[in-house]
């Protein structure tokens, strides 16, 4: 008997998993890249800039399957019209920049890889945040270590009226009803009524304060402050993601140092010279203050460019000396590009204290440096005071 | 799907099948199969079900699951050109969209079968696949994913550059190979079988072309001509390979080869296809409402698009216009003999063209614009951009460069330029194949511009 001509069949493919198989490997991948490049993407204005809110675009090299093609801008290619197109009409335009990458979205381009991934700042911040913890952390007065929280996880028939659950009632006015034959919402009785309760759980408390000084003054370029903010960008939100209630503190300085509001600290643009004395005396009164040595475990931070008014360098040593004290850590961080010899970091030099740390910072990509060196897990002293 | 439609879907295709043939179309039996969506996009992905695993294929079978997901394309039918002829339907069509696609497929399987480009393909792709990806996976467990993986980064950068005219008919290859799996080499005398191994027996392997003879070894390759087939050489002539390395450039070589006819003749083989599902539905008894579904379906099919070229339809209209000047007879002779390039050439005439409204257009600072009209233009334009398959054309110059065993190969330059930053990330990949300094040869801004990858370093100069 000859072949038929056709077969129809239905096989079963439930083990046929090569394409999830691959595409798992292909994440893997996309991880190792950004693992690769968190120096880089922790330094990604865009994620600075969108304050954490979106999903950033990067571009992840290593996922791009290489191979001799033609360059698509310097190509010519052929199109078809309705009929009406005309030499010179416009069919499209290129809204990235002619940064010569073709890096231009998905959109309409014909032939076009997408060299980008989308990466949510969570991902980025959980490969970040592995690898970082405060350092020399410790309990503080343990009566005020914990704290009380209350939480509305539980739904009962009895209960103060004005923790009346709304949804749950109607649900069970619908119910009663509906059991009575009348599909429909009327007549609550008290049988009805649901009530929330709550549950009192004990947190454990970290009792820490970070005071972040920042210079702001005009020697300050759009790129120093650029990389402080990123710094403390970055900061933040590790140290609102792992630790329970740890304060921050800000402080902008150039002559004089102010407590600011985060927003301010962030956005706001300075000029004039700089006494950085004025923020560690600043940081001294708020301590005092608001945060007794004895109950928080205290973290001064300061980024500057390392510019200071010569005159004031001895006053800053001393009052580091008493910043120390009351310190878990202090660190400071220069952004310094060029690589000059700055006065601050000369004063600095003769600070030897094992709770002393600093930091230069000369290109982007070093801001995640800066944060390993600051808060590296086990790898205190390394990478410090380059 | 119900056991009821399944009645009807075979009772279609019986029917389908039988104008087919009536209108002269000759193809494999053919094998429907109905998968989920999962599968569709894996073989799309892969471009077959049973080959090797790797990320790449992960990365578009994603990408196209995203875009299914998201309702912004479906890919409806995949054919796969083999003996016999698989195709695969997606789950969850309707039975005009079956019937469609079924007409579709079969004239695709028809091209196969007939155009002279895919007369040395190997019809049992799917098994050689399967057993190529069977022996990647060996070494895998020998040589460890990681290495393997690299390795298939590496030679995936040069898969394209293959020579189809180098390849002798399957049948012979295939033979020449049986005979060599029975009679090691050199024990073997011509049409002695089992003779004895003799002082001259090398004077027979002289019979044999360059690439038959003493595989694999470190050999002179003839420094007097050039090699278009990048992924042959480095697999014969790269000295630091290991046999399992050979063994997978001759995989990709192999496979690249068997897509090649395809690529050549994509708007060919959408066209033919678009032509005949037409022709065929034509002749079914459809209701009326299957009639404006399908009429849906294929606009959506052949729907022209202001930044390139739809295959389906161009193809469609090119054969449309030859069956009206010349008859439909001279559609077969056509599929026969010809490729994009020949087939744009030949039958890509001005009045076309201009029906089509189809234009040259390019960037002109951040805006893309129409720069030219012109239909010789027009088809000039479309002929270069199917020259090789649509990829740059390389050719290995010298294997011995320097007398230092540094591979140089020159871009056969026809105007247009290449992406400097892939060449950059590809030359070291090339590097890692070759095992020595690779150099590229091209023009940048109407200069000869030299790409050399030397001791780990890439290295760019212009030549005077």
């Amino acid at each position: 008997m000859p072949e038929p001509l056709f077969i129809i069949s239905r096989e079963d493919w439930s083990l046929h998993r090569k394409g999830h198989q691959d595409q798992m490997r292909h994440n893997e991948k996309i991880r190792e890249a950004i693992k690769k490049n968190l120096p880089d993407l922790v330094s990604e204005e865009n994620i600075i800039l969108s304050s954490g809110k979106r999903v950033v675009k990067i571009p992840i090299r290593s996922l791009d399957e290489y191979r001799f093609r033609y360059n698509f801008n310097k190509s010519r290619h052929i199109g078809q019209g309705d009929g009406e197109s005309k030499v010179g009409d416009v069919l499209a335009t290129d809204s990235a920049p002619a940064s010569g990458d073709a890096s231009q979205g998905a959109g309409d381009q014909p032939g076009i890889d997408i060299l980008e991934a989308d990466v949510t700042l969570a991902e980025i911040e959980e490969l970040v945040f592995a690898e970082l913890e405060l350092p020399n952390l410790q309990e503080k007065q343990k009566h005020q270590l914990y704290e009380s929280e209350i939480r509305f996880n539980d739904v009962r028939k009895k209960g103060l009226i004005a923790n009346i659950d709304k949804k749950r009632t109607i649900l069970a006015n619908i119910r009663r009803n509906a059991r009575d034959g009348h599909p429909q919402i009327g007549r609550i009785s008290p049988e009805d009524l649901r009530f929330k309760t709550w549950e009192e759980t004990i947190k454990p408390h970290s009792n820490a304060v970070i005071l972040a000084m920042m210079d702001t003054s005009g020697s300050m370029g759009d790129f120093e402050k650029y990389i402080a903010r990123s710094f403390f960008f970055w900061m933040t939100r590790f140290l609102r993601k792992k630790y329970e209630h740890v304060e921050i503190v800000f402080i902008a300085h150039h002559t004089e140092a102010n407590e600011v509001s985060e927003d301010e600290f962030f956005h706001r643009g300075e000029s004039g010279g700089t006494i950085c004395s004025s923020a560690y005396q600043k940081a001294l009164e708020i301590i005092a203050e608001r945060f007794p040595p004895e109950a928080y475990n205290i973290y001064p931070f300061h980024f500057s460019d390392g510019d200071n008014l010569t005159s004031d360098n001895e006053r800053c040593q001393k009052l580091i000396g008493r910043l120390l004290e009351a310190s878990s850590l202090f660190g400071y961080g220069e952004v310094n590009q060029y690589n000059r010899t700055s006065t601050l970091m000369n004063a600095f030099q003769h600070i030897s204290h094992p709770r002393f740390k600093t930091c230069v910072i000369r290109e982007k990509r070093e801001v995640y440096k800066a944060m390993l060196t600051f808060f590296g897990k086990g790898k205190s002293g390394s990478g410090s005071a380059s | 799907m119900t056991n009821d439609e399944m009645k009807q879907l075979e009772l279609a295709i019986a029917e389908i099948t039988e104008v087919a043939t009536e209108l002269g179309l000759d193809f494999y039996p053919m094998r429907f199969e109905i998968c989920p969506a999962d599968i569709i996009y894996t073989i799309g992905a892969y471009g077959m079900p049973t080959r090797f695993n790797h990320w790449s294929f992960g990365k578009a079978f994603h990408r196209m699951k995203v875009q299914y997901d998201l309702g912004l394309s479906k890919i409806y039918e995949l054919v796969i050109n083999s003996n016999p002829c698989y195709a695969f339907l997606l789950e969850g069509n309707t039975l005009v969209q079956n019937k469609l696609i079924a007409a579709h497929v079969i004239a695709h399987c028809d091209f196969f079968k007939n155009n002279i480009r895919f007369k040395n393909t190997n019809r049992d792709m799917i098994e050689s696949m399967s057993a190529s990806a069977e022996r990647i996976r060996g070494y895998e467990l020998i040589h460890g994913t990681e290495a393997v993986e690299r390795f298939i980064d590496a030679a995936l950068a040069v898969q394209e550059h293959i020579d189809p005219s180098l390849v002798k008919p399957f049948v012979i290859a295939e033979e020449e190979k049986r005979r060599n799996e029975r009679e090691p080499r050199k024990t073997k005398m011509p049409n002695q079988p089992g003779g004895k191994p003799g002082d001259y027996d090398d004077l027979w392997d002289l019979d044999k072309d360059g690439a038959q003879r003493d595989e694999h070894k470190e050999k002179q390759p003839d420094s007097k001509r050039t090699y278009k087939d990048l992924i042959w050489f480095i697999c014969e002539h790269a000295r630091g390979l290991e046999d399992w390395q050979r063994d997978i450039l001759t995989i990709l070589r192999e496979e690249m080869l068997y897509f090649w006819p395809q690529i050549e003749t994509k708007i060919m083989n959408e066209g033919w296809a678009s032509y005949w599902h037409a022709r065929i539905l034509r002749k079914l008894d459809l209701t009326s409402e299957e009639t404006v579904e399908y009429a849906k379906l294929n606009a959506a099919v052949i729907q022209p698009s202001r930044l390139m070229v739809n295959p389906y339809y161009l193809g469609l209209k090119i054969f449309e216009d030859i069956e009206q000047r010349w008859g439909r007879e001279k559609l077969f002779e056509v599929r026969e003999f010809d490729m994009d390039t020949s087939f744009i050439r030949n039958y890509l005439t001005k009045q076309l063209t201009e029906e089509l409204d189809l234009y040259v257009f390019e960037k002109e600072g951040a805006e893309w614009k129409i720069s030219d009209k012109k239909w010789e233009n027009v088809r000039e334009q479309l002929i270069r951009s199917r020259v090789n398959g649509g990829f740059p054309t390389l050719l290995v110059e010298d294997g011995d460069y320097l007398h230092n065993g540094e591979l140089y190969i020159k871009h056969a330059y026809d105007g247009i330029e290449l992406d400097i930053r892939y060449v950059e990330k590809t030359l070291p990949l090339v590097y890692e194949l070759w095992g020595k300094s690779v150099h590229l040869e091209t023009v940048i801004e109407d200069k000869r511009a030299l790409f050399s990858m030397e001791n780990g370093q890439l290295k760019r100069k212009f030549l005077t």
